[in-house]
């Protein structure tokens, strides 16, 4: 009897047909575009009339997306990395382990020592549709990716986590002028990280190793970016792609009715039920009313040929498109350009400026300004006058189409911009935290994997009848719901609709968390080209149950804004009295002179040593990336000296080891260590220990001990600390105390004073998953700070099982002077905080309270947020700092948590300090700053202030963050000249 | 955005209790929860436990609650308001009860987000009424007595007993149905006894667990090998098949036996947790000395609950509190109290060593304390159990169900490949009988 295996991917399908000698004499893959049953039903056909030839044959299906139709059409079913297993076991005797990436699926198998199966959780990163992903970004096909990786010089990090998390370091690298090759290096670098970080869980991957799947088999530069990182050199067999295909084959069994599935396949339209929402538009004539009443919101405009008097310039590099205006001094609109970014802006402005000079040789430009992602390189590139953050130049465009504005929402390739304006003033701002579904670049991958352009795939959704309900979720997950949705029976125009009502959807429950509609305002103008889609825009005013203004210039805001930005600024500075003020941007000559070089370059003046990317441009000007610190720009040591974080690093690492009698003992610095070192290194040191501690977390030490990470969904801190071990056990340590702690020291400002289980519990999972651990006195004792008259007799016990002859005395003492150490540490952190403080209003500077949990102090977690905020001006206290100040109160959530308690009371201080403002760290996957930063928030809004949350993982770009802390800058500076300018006319 | 005035907290009254007011509280465990309506019921609460299901469901929890909170509450807190938007009741005579445990999980801060959402709802005059033991927040209209309590501890051994006696019968119960009735039949008896003020002094329940067991005992069943799967995790998710995507159909879908263990181990481990801390901290002796007591009390009932099952060789008793806490010693500290704690890799090796070491181990997504105890503990239980074979499964509103499942087939193909060099025989698979519980 022959064998039929088919394995239905979440992207492709595989069929092999094998003679009873289990010779393959039939093999095929393809994409299946989501057409599933079709295509299945197609495959088999094939298989039947030209290589059964009435043979009898058995059927098995596997693979992720064959589940559910193999069982309603009564096929028998085999889990995929089951048969994947079962091809190895034939195929490939002695391998220990495989890896195996597929379309959405990442699997590691473990067959020798124990056989173990991973497949990669509810994330979706590193696998071939983040690949997938990545190429497109980078506009070109998987195959020259894997080419461009093979000319890479260096590469840089980028976060592995998710798709959404690598755009964000890509695009700003892209941005900054980083060469495509060594992106593509870094990527494939991702995806080993991702694999490894996610799916190894504590065990080495090493001995045999099979590489399978599409991706490992497509692209032999990942193959080589896993040796290398593993160590060893793995194998892609032959039928590397069919592994899968060919376990089903070989677990089927008895003889299968192959015409009768087929007609079943045909059949199988699923059971047309899933959730319905209400159709956009019931008739053709909404539609038109619809769009009628939106193109009244149209921008005034002139003709470049005809304008005689000065223009201006605004430009918005995005990060996936760059848009140009040329106004009138009015505001009229000339001429405007949209062009996608394949990733470096520079040539795009350049086209823009030679061709502007082309139609008008004679133009007069008055001044110009930027916005967006590539704001800084364009205005050292081109020399424009002004350079503004993305919100103040969105909000400036939208106060000209609706002047008493008070909601702005704009939602482009991978951004959602939300902000509230109140009097006059951007008052709060939402941004999408490292989460793109919902935006526009989401929209297009789904009209695309659809076989659509975004245009036509979006007008399908304005008719449909039963949209489908598909929520707001993550567009990897999304891409499951839409093929369940679809197997349910939903058409392509039920998907598009429903693809536009969740994008909505995201926006406001994910995003702007808005409840009620009421919240947003009357006043609401949308903007950026996801609106020009009227599906969205028409799902947007259901949800909300208002009109909204769509400007006709959605998609051009940004740069319309800049714009008007250049034409306010003159009109402020009375520069525009003068009839012959021109711009700096670069002049006919100089555009054609136009010349750009790149280099990469280490930046050297400090430990940290930046990869720095160098853009030369005509003119020697110089554009310099990827600092953390403005010293190779300025070439200036860094100004600590208003910065607390950096003075209690500074602190924390003058506690030196002391050589002692008893040996050393390391202690990891994260989590429940990092601020207790004054503690315990005073209790060890007077025990006669010397106490060694961790160095400053950085990315060799992170990927030090990623191998051994169980969940990778626990925070970035916590990961850091298997890091923090491995380094001590490295460094020769032989005991190591890292305590189990569920209480922390009780502050009187909450209810309890608990640690989050994380803080409380990591010592445990770093027991259970680390192997060298086990090799050293690894003590994980609880221990109760809180309890002090206990504390001795405790502590006694616990140290009395591994070391001898430590008297009940001496840790009475030691513990005294512990205490008393820590007090003083605190009350000196309080004390350089009121200093600082004190300093920066001496300067009349801004005061922001970067408030997180103390470990947040490392720089690796922090990722340099207190020295950029220092760069933009303004001092760095911290939460611990300011959270004395303030007696318990109470707050509406359940105040238990010791560090959480000092962020409601920092808050509710800071609401009484004019001249302070709270930027609240968060680490991605912290599941107690769900509730923390609601509360914070409701807090400071009470007081009418603005919060700033800001969102940390492996991510190191700031850029995002920049965005977040200039729209504050900007917003705080608006309110208080709105409230200098209420006083004037008072008076 | 939120909310700017953080009002009082709106007490449950007795006057609201003598107008009638219903009180509306989430399912969890079903045959448990049958009881414990009952028992509201006769002390003059108009207890009702909501079953709405659906996508609503999830839509209004996303709307009303932090996304990134757990699952758990964003189900509960979505289906009470779903509830109150249904139409169905009186919303000026409606109140809504959660339980709260006040442990460092972030669990303990429901109430305060259902409060929350209510206001962000514009249901702000709605009374909450927290259901806990250590006296939390009082309500005039509501007062668990000693009465209550003791009918409440002993729902918790009946429906122990119910349900891993069900979940051992009805896979291979020969008329579909018959086990079911046994858990109808006794919920009814039991509740009547209830209402009688019987049922609850040990005695009494010796009488009705071996009744109970006895009538298990006599459904007629054909005996087949079945894979054999636990499962433990974050106890809603664990139980509630809202929860879990009705978990429980999926593994009878495959064909197998499933185990879950009880209740009665988790309210054991909460009061175990305070003796445990003065163990670890030092602490207040009177309060060791009352929790000694009530300790000694529940392990009386779990005597009689281990002995009732133990009688009948063909049951898989369930291990007693004790032997399951001493699995753990060496493995992962008594002081990891938070969620589930220990308990949750406690009791994933209890199963491995009843035979149930097919595990699935489901938490919402971003579990902190599961991060600990159930994916944390994962490897350290295969050492010790080689052929454990656990697989865990996160919840969340955007994890898929075709994801979820495809995961727990992997475990499946695994233990039925090892239960058929095991018994020489094949396992039983898929049934097609039963597909109808089967939505995908």
């Amino acid at each position: 009897m022959l064998k039929i295996g088919l394995d239905v991917g979440s992207t492709t399908i595989k069929c092999v047909v094998l003679d009873e000698g289990d010779n393959i004499l039939f093999s095929d893959y393809q994409r299946h575009y989501s057409q599933i049953t079709g295509k299945t039903g197609e495959l088999l056909r094939q298989v039947r009339d030209q290589v059964l030839e009435g043979r009898p044959a058995s059927l098995t299906i596997s693979g992720s997306a064959g589940m559910g139709m193999a069982q309603s059409c009564g096929i028998p079913f085999v889990q995929e990395v089951y048969a994947t297993r079962v091809a190895a076991g034939r195929l490939a005797p002695g391998t220990d382990a495989v890896i195996e990436l597929g379309g959405e699926d990442a699997k590691l198998l473990f067959l020798t020592d124990g056989l173990e199966v991973r497949m990669n959780g509810s994330c979706a990163g590193g696998t071939g549709a983040f690949i997938d992903q990545m190429a497109t970004l980078l506009k070109v096909t998987p195959a020259d990716l894997d080419r461009m990786a093979g000319e890479a010089q260096r590469t840089y990090t980028i976060a592995s986590r998710c798709g959404v998390f690598a755009k964000t370091d890509i695009q700003p690298l892209l941005n900054q002028g980083a060469k495509k090759e060594d992106v593509a290096a870094s990527i494939f670098g991702a995806v080993v990280n991702q694999t490894i970080a996610g799916l190894a869980q504590g065990r080495r991957i090493q001995g045999k190793v099979l590489y399978l799947g599409g991706p490992l088999t497509f692209l032999p530069r990942l193959r080589e970016s896993f040796d290398r990182t593993l160590g060893l050199t793995g194998l892609c067999p032959e039928n590397s792609l069919y592994y899968v295909a060919l376990g089903a084959a070989w677990c089927g069994e008895g003889e299968a009715q192959i015409s009768e599935s087929i007609e079943k396949l045909a059949a199988y339209r699923g059971q047309g039920e899933y959730a319905v929402i209400p159709p956009l538009f019931e008739s053709r004539e909404d539609h038109r009313a619809f769009t009628q009443r939106h193109w009244r919101h149209a921008v005034p405009c002139g003709r470049l040929e005809d304008e005689t008097g000065p223009v201006y310039i605004g430009i918005d590099a995005g990060s996936t498109t760059v848009k140009t205006v040329v106004t009138d001094q009015r505001g009229g609109m000339l001429y405007s350009k949209y062009q996608q970014n394949s990733g470096n802006p520079i040539p795009l402005i350049r086209e823009f400026l030679r061709e502007l000079y082309e139609l008008r040789p004679d133009i007069h430009i008055a001044a110009g300004a930027v916005t967006g992602y590539g704001e800084e390189i364009i205005r050292s590139a081109f020399g424009v006058d002004h350079g503004i953050v993305e919100t103040v130049a969105h909000f400036t465009a939208a106060k000209q189409f609706m002047p008493e504005v008070d909601f702005v929402i704009d939602i482009g390739g991978q951004d959602i911009k939300c902000f509230k304006i109140k009097n006059g003033a951007i008052d709060n701002i939402f941004l999408n935290e490292a989460c793109s579904s919902g935006c526009g670049s989401f929209l297009q991958t789904f009209a695309e994997a659809l076989g659509y352009s975004i245009q036509d795939f979006a007008n399908l959704g304005l008719f449909a009848k039963r949209p489908v309900d598909l929520g707001s979720r993550c567009t990897v997950f999304m891409n499951s719901s839409v093929k369940q949705a679809q197997k349910d029976g939903a058409s392509v125009e039920d998907i598009s609709a429903g693809l536009s009502i969740s994008v909505v959807k995201n926006a406001l429950y994910k995003v702007i968390r808005a409840a009620d509609p009421s919240e947003l305002g009357r006043h609401i103008v949308v903007q950026g080209g996801t609106f020009y889609n009227d599906a969205v825009l028409r799902a947007f005013e259901q949800e909300l149950g208002v009109e909204v203004v769509r400007p006709n210039i959605a998609g051009l805001m940004g740069a319309y804004g800049a714009a008007l930005y250049a034409i306010q600024s003159d009109a402020l500075s009375g520069r525009d009295r003068d009839p012959n003020r021109r711009s700096g941007i670069l002049g006919p000559k100089e555009i054609q002179d136009f010349h750009h070089k790149v280099q990469g370059v280490n930046c050297g003046l400090c430990p940290n040593n930046c990869r720095l990317t160098v853009n030369t441009f005509s003119g020697g000007r110089r554009y310099i990336s990827g600092n953390r610190c403005e010293r190779p720009v300025t070439h200036r040591e860094a100004d600590d000296s208003l910065n607390l974080y950096q003075w209690k690093l500074q602190k924390l690492q003058s506690y030196a080891p002391v050589p002692g009698p008893r040996g050393k003992i390391g202690l990891p610095m994260g989590l429940n260590i990092f601020e207790l070192l004054p503690f315990w290194h005073t209790f060890f040191t007077r025990l006669g220990f010397e106490v060694v501690t961790s160095p400053l977390s950085d990315r060799d030490l992170y990927l030090l001990g990623q191998h051994t990470i169980p969940s990778d969904t626990v925070c970035f801190p916590a990961k850091l600390m298997h890091g923090h071990v491995e380094t001590l056990i490295s460094r020769g340590i032989k005991s190591v105390f890292y305590p189990c702690m569920s209480y922390n020291l009780d502050e009187d400002l909450g209810d309890n004073h608990y640690n989050c289980p994380v803080v409380a519990y990591y010592p445990e999972v770093i027991r259970s998953n680390m192997p060298e651990a086990r090799e050293v006195t690894f003590i994980t004792d609880y221990v109760g700070l809180h309890q002090r008259r206990h504390f001795p007799r405790k502590m006694a016990e616990i140290l009395a099982q591994y070391y001898d002859g430590i008297t009940l005395r001496e840790i009475k003492e030691a513990s005294d002077a512990a205490y008393r150490e820590y007090e003083e540490y605190l009350a000196a952190v309080r004390a350089q905080g009121e200093e600082i403080i004190r300093l920066a209003r001496e300067a009349g500077k801004r005061i922001i309270v970067l408030a997180g949990r103390p470990y947040h102090a490392d720089p690796e977690v922090n990722h340099g947020i207190d020295k950029l905020i220092i760069s933009l001006g303004a001092a760095v206290v911290t939460e611990d700092a300011v959270s004395g100040h303030m007696q318990k109160f109470p707050v509406g959530v359940l105040n238990q948590w010791t560090y959480h308690s000092r962020l409601y009371a920092a808050a509710r201080y800071i609401a009484t300090q004019p001249d302070m403002n709270l930027v609240q760290l968060v680490s991605f996957g912290c599941g107690v700053d769900a509730i923390t930063t609601d509360e914070v928030r409701d807090i400071l809004e009470e007081e009418h202030r603005i919060y700033t949350q800001i969102k940390i993982d492996e991510i190191t770009n700031l850029g995002a963050v920049k965005i977040r802390l200039r729209s504050l800058f900007a917003a705080i500076d608006q309110q208080q000249a709105e409230a200098k300018r209420e006083e004037l006319s008072h008076v | 955005m939120s909310e700017k005035k953080r009002p009082e907290r709106v007490e449950y009254t007795k006057e609201m209790n003598k107008a009638g007011y219903t009180i509306l509280i989430p399912s969890m465990a079903p045959i448990h929860f049958a009881m414990l309506r009952y028992i509201f019921r006769s002390s003059g609460y108009n207890l009702e436990v909501l079953e709405n299901q659906g996508p609503e469901v999830v839509q209004e929890g996303l709307k009303y609650v932090h996304n990134d909170t757990c699952y758990p509450a964003l189900l509960v807190i979505g289906q009470m308001l779903d509830a109150l938007h249904s139409g169905k009741y009186d919303l000026q005579k409606t109140a809504l009860m959660i339980t709260q445990t006040g442990g460092g999980c972030r669990a303990s801060n429901y109430i305060f987000l259902l409060r929350k959402a209510l206001r962000k709802a514009g249901m702000a005059h709605i009374p909450v009424i927290s259901l806990n033991l250590s006296g939390l927040e009082k309500n005039s209209g509501f007062t668990l007595s000693l009465g209550m309590i003791r009918k409440l501890v002993a729902c918790v051994v009946y429906g122990d007993a119910m349900m891993q006696l069900f979940n051992q019968v009805r896979p291979y119960e020969c008329a579909q149905g018959a086990a079911q009735k046994v858990v109808d039949q006794w919920t009814e008896v039991i509740c009547k006894q209830f209402d009688a003020g019987k049922g609850i002094s040990i005695g009494q329940m010796r009488e009705n667990l071996s009744g109970i067991a006895a009538a298990f005992a006599a459904v007629p069943v054909k005996k087949r090998p079945r894979v054999r799967v636990g499962v433990v995790g974050e106890i809603y998710v664990k139980y509630a098949s809202l929860g879990n995507n009705n978990l429980e159909d999926f593994l009878r879908s495959q064909g197998c036996e499933y185990m879950v263990p009880g209740i009665m181990g988790f309210a054991m481990f909460k009061v175990d947790n305070r003796l445990e801390d003065i163990k670890l901290y030092g602490g207040n002796p009177a309060k060791y000395a009352v929790c000694t007591v009530l300790m000694k009390y529940l392990t009386a009932m779990e005597r009689e609950l281990i002995a009732a099952i133990r009688k009948y060789p063909q049951f898989v008793p369930p291990s007693a509190y004790q032997h399951t806490k001493s699995l753990v010693k060496g493995v992962i500290g008594y002081g990891s109290k938070m969620g589930e704690g220990w308990l949750l890799t406690a009791e994933m090796m209890e199963l491995a060593e009843l035979g149930y070491g097919n595990v699935v181990c489901t938490q919402p997504f971003g579990c902190l304390p599961n991060h600990i105890n159930g994916k944390g503990m994962i490897r350290r239980i295969k050492e010790i159990y080689p052929s454990a074979n656990i697989v865990p499964i996160d919840y969340d509103p955007s994890a898929t169900r075709v994801n979820q499942e495809n995961r727990i087939k992997l475990m499946l193909a695994v233990a039925r490949e090892e239960l058929a060099k095991e018994t020489g025989e094949a396992p039983a698979a898929e049934e097609a009988e039963e597909k109808e519980t089967v939505t995908l």
